[in-house]
């Protein structure tokens, strides 16, 4: 990092910040339309758009390895997980006029003065500060000793994490849980109870 | 590059997640939403990493990790949804504003007050009741 004295100036772009700006407005606007379309298939290719035009930004700022993450993982993964959801909640095809809520124009004041507050304290706080993009700074290599010489103690905690989060969430979403396994003898223990409690007891 | 530049953008994104999040009915849209707001923290993330060259790489790790919590979230959130949608027939979050099982918590109180059972036997006849009352509710919600 230098300091952008009076030879970087913002009226006289080099050709990074013209593509930076070019995509950064092609994300932006997919954004905008993933959060205001009526229609909920839509949004979620609206946010392809949107997260693949972050991966370029990524790759503009010379991180490539957590570009190609972005894309495996969000444009991969969690995007089809989205479109899973979609469907299996029966998303209406089409228009639904009931997209949003009714603290529309509320959301709208919050959003915007969050904008106007966070835009103004972060060009003030950082138009002076230049990113030298000449040598590399995300390469699989780099990264790749980064993680596992410093960052090996999190990384591990997080595969666990990653794998409490799957077995829970296939035990939430399986079809029928263990009290509505079987309806008729559910109900059946239901009825008699004491004797069912009892009897298991036993058993156990 | 200015840093200026994936600054402004980050803050952008993550004002539009956050009008998404406020904004929309649906839960899934919301889940977008948030998501939008993670990888705009991811962009401001890594633009400092490279910005002020770490020599622990921790922007860019970190941003890994995040991707890693994110998919581990939405697998969660949409698990959750799901539940919901098959308790309630809804997935809409302003509807959802009951903090327990309607139904069921009704039935239950019925068949658990001539009872007069341990607490296991209590516990068993709220579980068998609570099934046919969210069944007629969702078979109410479908048609």
């Amino acid at each position: 990092m230098i300091l952008a004295a009076e030879s970087h100036g913002f009226l006289s772009p080099t050709g990074v910040e013209i593509v930076f700006l070019l995509t950064g407005l092609v994300t932006l606007g997919a954004a905008v339309i993933t959060v205001t379309t009526r229609q909920l298939v839509h949004a979620a290719l609206w946010l392809v758009v949107a997260l693949g035009g972050l991966a370029v930004e990524y790759l503009l700022l010379t991180a490539e390895f957590v570009a190609w993450v972005q894309v495996l993982i969000y444009v991969g993964s969690v995007v089809v997980l989205l479109l899973f959801g979609l469907m299996l909640t029966r998303a209406p095809i089409g228009r639904s006029p009931d997209a949003d809520s009714g603290n529309r124009w509320v959301a709208l004041g919050v959003a915007g003065t969050a904008a106007v507050l966070l835009v103004t304290l972060v060009v003030d706080a950082f138009r002076t500060t230049w990113i030298d993009l000449d040598e590399p700074g995300g390469t699989t290599d780099l990264l790749g000793a980064s993680v596992f010489r410093h960052w090996v103690l999190p990384f591990e905690a997080l595969s666990v994490l990653l794998l409490a989060a799957l077995v829970g969430a296939i035990v939430l979403s399986r079809k029928n849980g263990g009290a509505e396994a079987e309806p008729g003898a559910e109900s059946e223990a239901g009825a008699g109870a004491d004797s069912g409690a009892a009897d298991r007891g036993g058993e156990d | 590059m200015h840093l200026a530049y994936p600054a402004v953008l980050a803050a952008l994104l993550f004002c539009v997640g956050l009008y998404g999040v406020l904004a929309r009915r649906n839960a899934i849209l919301v889940l977008m939403s948030v998501e939008l707001m993670l990888n705009a923290v991811n962009l401001n993330l890594v633009a400092f990493d490279v910005a002020f060259r770490d020599a622990l790489r921790s922007g860019q790790s970190f941003t890994l990790f995040i991707i890693a919590v994110a998919a581990a979230e939405i697998g969660i959130g949409l698990a959750i949804v799901l539940m919901v949608y098959r308790t309630r027939g809804t997935s809409a979050v302003d509807r959802l504003r009951d903090l327990a099982e309607p139904d069921a918590a009704g039935t239950a109180a019925e068949t658990a007050e001539p009872a007069d059972a341990t607490a296991d036997g209590t516990d068993a006849t709220a579980t068998g009741a609570a099934g046919p009352g969210s069944a007629s509710k969702k078979a109410e919600a479908t048609a």
